[in-house]
């Protein structure tokens, strides 16, 4: 069974679509019990760190057994974010704390060369190393929609990358915990087979 | 490095069962293109990098129907979808997210109340605010004395933009331009900017418009109203500084089908996805 965590964020329905097209079927609950049952996670999430921080409290443990279990997991947008250990966005509040490193706003600095805040839109993917998920992925156009990005103690964690003045983690890997700063859902064929990669796995 | 998106626009005429999108010339509608749910899967196949509705209607009771064409949309289409039209409470923007859409479009009511727009990118967040702004053109004859506006120099003159609601059929004597600033301070994520003077004229964006709009914000802005050809796309991009297009009839006839518009872009050197 694969689980989508329902913590009151973001549009769960896409995700759920997303499985569908692929002819997965997922459940999408917020229930402790059926969470600790699945055999797979999928954390997805829109809006602000704090909030959703907030929500997620309830599911740490069962989030942090089921990533020890090493059960497949998967993060997507605020959902990459918050397995780190704290944001700029929230500060003082503790993330997930799965991956140490802490989240940032996006430089100022880069408005002055044109580019926009939050970077939305189709960025393309630039891979740094063999990742399962990624298996049959190139440099493909992803959606994005972020004003914070990622930066993890442990760079080797890092599997992709996208440029946007900085260069901003976009896909997190290590073991079976996955994560993507953009939404697979959301971003095509490329991104249905990100979800295809994942499903394998479990 | 971002690419340069490319939107596909339906209007939706949703008065008849699934809804109809149309085809208007200057605000008023006169040509069928196809059902609202078949042509946003069309677009997908060909690449759109997102789909825009616009509920023409924009009436309480068919917000039911807009609904149902985003959750029947959204089993097939797999890019971010934005609906516009009618949407006037944090409940309405809501209600589109959980049918599926990614963000709302608002314009009159965003204008009658601001702080909706607050309201909402809180609740929603920033990158589900979308503003919609139609602007027209308001020519000065000494720019001396109309220093309360954002005076914009262009071919035809010095010239002011003025916000328009309710589909084009009022002017507010808002600056189009120092609306949109305050629509960022408030929360907004995006700018959905339509030329008045331009829509459905097939003469290209207007780009003195579009060029000061994106010059003076952070956030993006989407190019609307008057592309007839590939090429105005391209200066939309290019002189108008752009961050997306918006286009419906050129697709909605298949005079320039997608993939060939993107293909144009590409040779041309503007980074799009295809």
């Amino acid at each position: 069974m694969i689980t989508i965590i329902d913590y009151g964020s973001g549009n769960l329905k896409s995700i759920k679509n997303g499985f569908s097209r692929i002819g997965v079927e997922t459940f999408i609950s917020g229930d402790v019990q059926e969470m600790a049952e699945s055999d797979a996670l999928i954390l997805p999430g829109v809006g602000a760190f704090g909030s959703a921080m907030e929500h997620l409290e309830k599911y740490r443990e069962v989030i942090n057994d089921h990533v020890k279990d090493g059960k497949p997991f998967l993060g997507v947008c605020l959902g990459l974010q918050v397995l780190f250990t704290e944001s700029e966005e929230s500060p003082g509040l503790r993330g997930l704390d799965i991956f140490k490193g802490k989240v940032l706003h996006f430089p100022e600095s880069i408005t002055k060369q044109g580019m926009k805040i939050p970077h939305m839109g189709w960025n393309n993917l630039k891979i740094r190393c063999e990742c399962p998920i990624l298996e049959g992925v190139g440099p493909e156009y992803m959606y994005f929609v972020h004003s914070y990005y990622v930066d993890p103690e442990d760079k080797d964690i890092v599997a992709a990358t996208v440029d946007y003045g900085v260069d901003v983690p976009a896909v997190i890997c290590q073991g079976n915990v996955f994560a993507t700063q953009f939404h697979p859902e959301k971003s095509g064929e490329a991104g249905l087979q990100i979800l295809k990669n994942f499903v394998e796995l479990v | 490095m971002l690419a340069k998106r490319i939107i596909p626009c339906l209007d939706c005429d949703l008065n008849v069962p699934n809804g109809r999108v149309v085809k208007g010339v200057e605000f008023k509608q006169i040509r069928y293109a196809g059902e609202p749910v078949e042509l946003a899967t069309r677009y997908y196949e060909d690449g759109a990098d997102e789909i825009v509705f616009l509920d023409i209607t924009a009436s309480h009771e068919r917000r039911e129907t807009m609904a149902d064409v985003i959750k029947a949309t959204t089993e097939n289409v797999f890019v971010p979808i934005c609906v516009g039209g009618g949407i006037r409470k944090p409940e309405d923007y809501v209600n589109m997210l959980r049918a599926g859409a990614d963000k709302c479009s608002t314009n009159t009511a965003a204008i009658k109340n601001p702080d909706l727009i607050n309201h909402a990118s809180k609740v929603v967040g920033s990158q589900a605010c979308v503003i919609g702004i139609d602007a027209k053109r308001r020519y000065v004859e000494d720019p001396k004395e109309n220093e309360d506006k954002i005076l914009v120099e262009t071919n035809e003159g010095y010239c002011w933009f003025d916000c328009s609601i309710y589909g084009g059929r009022e002017f507010t004597g808002v600056d189009a331009i120092a609306w949109a600033m305050e629509c960022q301070e408030r929360g907004a994520g995006e700018i959905l900017l339509t030329s008045m003077d331009r829509d459905g004229t097939r003469d290209g964006y207007d780009l003195d418009l579009t060029k000061t709009m994106s010059e003076n914000l952070d956030i993006p802005v989407i190019a609307s109203g008057g592309v007839g050809n590939p090429e105005h796309i391209y200066e939309a991009f290019t002189k108008g500084k752009a961050d997306a297009a918006l286009a419906a009839s050129i697709f909605h006839f298949n005079e320039y089908p997608l993939p060939l518009v993107k293909a144009y872009l590409k040779e041309r050197g503007v980074e799009v996805r295809v």
